[in-house]
């Protein structure tokens, strides 16, 4: 059980920048992301896309704006707990223990909700008949390469991800590339590396088709493909991987027994606390009147909700405002002179 | 200002007058019909505002900029009449547009 005083779930420029607050003001905090690098959307989602309304900073990419960040929050030394995901919330006193997938448990007073739209998780085949090789024969991600030697897989998808794996499977396994157009969207060297690879028939290219139907008794044997125009085929296959990106799911966070209003959580203003206490929500996942989805807003929010935190934290104190610019307490916590 | 048609999946019909300048996926926020997530907010960065535009209103939109297709590739059974509705303008000649929803977002 690891004691703290905030638990961030999030670890996107939001909670990022709230932990950077924490830190000023003198509290602990915990960070837990699903995803398995710090930066959240920023980093999934548009890490080369430039963004333009961080207040003094013209022009920055996803991913400079994370390591920007991580910089500010360095001195601190707090822990991310990442590939990690929050599951449950429960009270105990005055405290929350907070429990993930992955079996760490937290003791706190505080929560920050900075979960975005939520957890990112694979995009699966829409396909029903998927689900029960779903883990065992049909995958969205890979962990261990060498259960695919000698064995044939079928690869759905047309980023990189798909076309990365049907470049290094083809080499000790029989691959199949399915894609729903004729265009790729992964880098153009491995869309040239993929047509070399089928002209010299090591992989069986199949464009304009989409996934119909997996069948098998009791194990996976044969894939069903379609094009658009109702033609069907089929193909054996031992395996079939899907690469469709990654959607964003509330996931745990609706069982929790907040208020929900859509797939956001009300606060209120003054401190971002949620309908329990000790729990805050900032960023994308929360919603007042007037709320605007700019990580700015997600940094002023950050900032109360740490002030909010200090109050459960911190009960027999009273919490002082100071500038980093003045303060030598703040400055000894950022380790400078 | 343009009348616009978004049909859920289930055949349950919503009529709005959508504003020049909002796209069809703000269009259908706004005004609260179901079937349009955008969990993006409309920066071309998921696919949860993915509809399909039946050919004869398919021609007549704005085409494709770059990168649509690309986040289409990651949308629920994406076929050739999909777009993200948040890369359509509402101008006076969408006036009449109908856009079907997918069973789901994601």
């Amino acid at each position: 059980m690891i004691k703290t005083d905030v638990v961030i779930i999030g670890a996107g420029p939001t909670g990022l920048f709230c932990a950077h607050q924490l830190g000023i003001i003198g509290l602990k905090c915990e960070i837990v992301d699903n995803l398995d690098k710090i930066g959240g959307q920023c980093i999934e989602l548009y890490p080369d896309k430039p963004i333009y309304d961080i207040p003094a900073v013209p022009e920055c990419t996803g991913e400079e704006l994370t390591n920007n960040l991580i910089k500010q929050i360095k001195p601190f030394n707090f822990n991310f707990h990442l590939n990690d995901r929050v599951q449950e919330l429960s009270k105990e006193n005055e405290s929350w223990i907070v429990k993930t997938s992955n079996g760490k448990e937290f003791n706190t007073p505080n929560v920050v909700i900075a979960g975005g739209v939520g957890s990112f998780e694979p995009r699966k085949f829409p396909t029903k008949s998927a689900e029960k090789f779903d883990g065992k024969t049909v995958l969205y991600s890979i962990k261990d390469k060498s259960i695919f030697k000698d064995k044939s897989v079928a690869i759905f998808g047309g980023g990189d991800s798909a076309l990365d794996w049907a470049i290094e499977l083809s080499s000790t396994s029989k691959v199949s590339l399915i894609h729903r157009r004729d265009e790729f969207r992964g880098a153009p060297a491995s869309v040239q590396k993929i047509k070399e690879l089928s002209e010299n028939k090591k992989i069986d290219l199949f464009t304009k088709y989409s996934i119909k139907d997996v069948k098998g008794n009791g194990s996976l044997e044969e894939v069903e493909i379609k094009s658009e125009d109702g033609e069907s085929k089929t193909l054996k296959t031992d395996y079939v991987l899907g690469f469709f990106g990654l959607i964003m799911q509330l996931g745990p966070i609706a069982e929790w027994g907040l208020n929900l209003d859509k797939k956001t959580i009300p606060v209120n203003t003054e401190n971002f606390e949620t309908n329990k206490k000790g729990i805050f929500a900032i960023g994308d996942i929360c919603t007042y009147p007037g709320k605007l989805k700019l990580i700015l807003s997600g940094f002023h929010e950050g900032a109360l909700a740490a002030r909010g935190c200090f109050k459960h934290a911190r009960p027999n104190e009273k919490y002082r405002f100071e500038f980093t610019t003045a303060s030598n307490t703040i400055k000894d916590r950022l380790g400078v002179k | 200002m343009a009348k616009i048609k978004y049909i859920e999946h289930n055949g349950k019909e919503h009529i709005v007058e959508v504003q020049n300048g909002l796209t069809v996926m703000e269009g259908a926020v706004q005004n609260d019909i179901p079937g349009i997530d955008a969990d993006c907010g409309g920066s071309m960065s998921c696919a949860t505002c993915h509809v399909y535009v039946k050919e004869d209103w398919y021609d007549k939109l704005p085409k494709k900029e770059m990168g649509e297709d690309d986040m289409l590739d990651q949308a629920y059974e994406p076929n050739s009449s999909s777009r993200l509705s948040c890369q359509i303008m509402v101008s006076d000649d969408l006036d009449g547009l109908s856009v079907y929803m997918p069973e789901k977002q994601v």
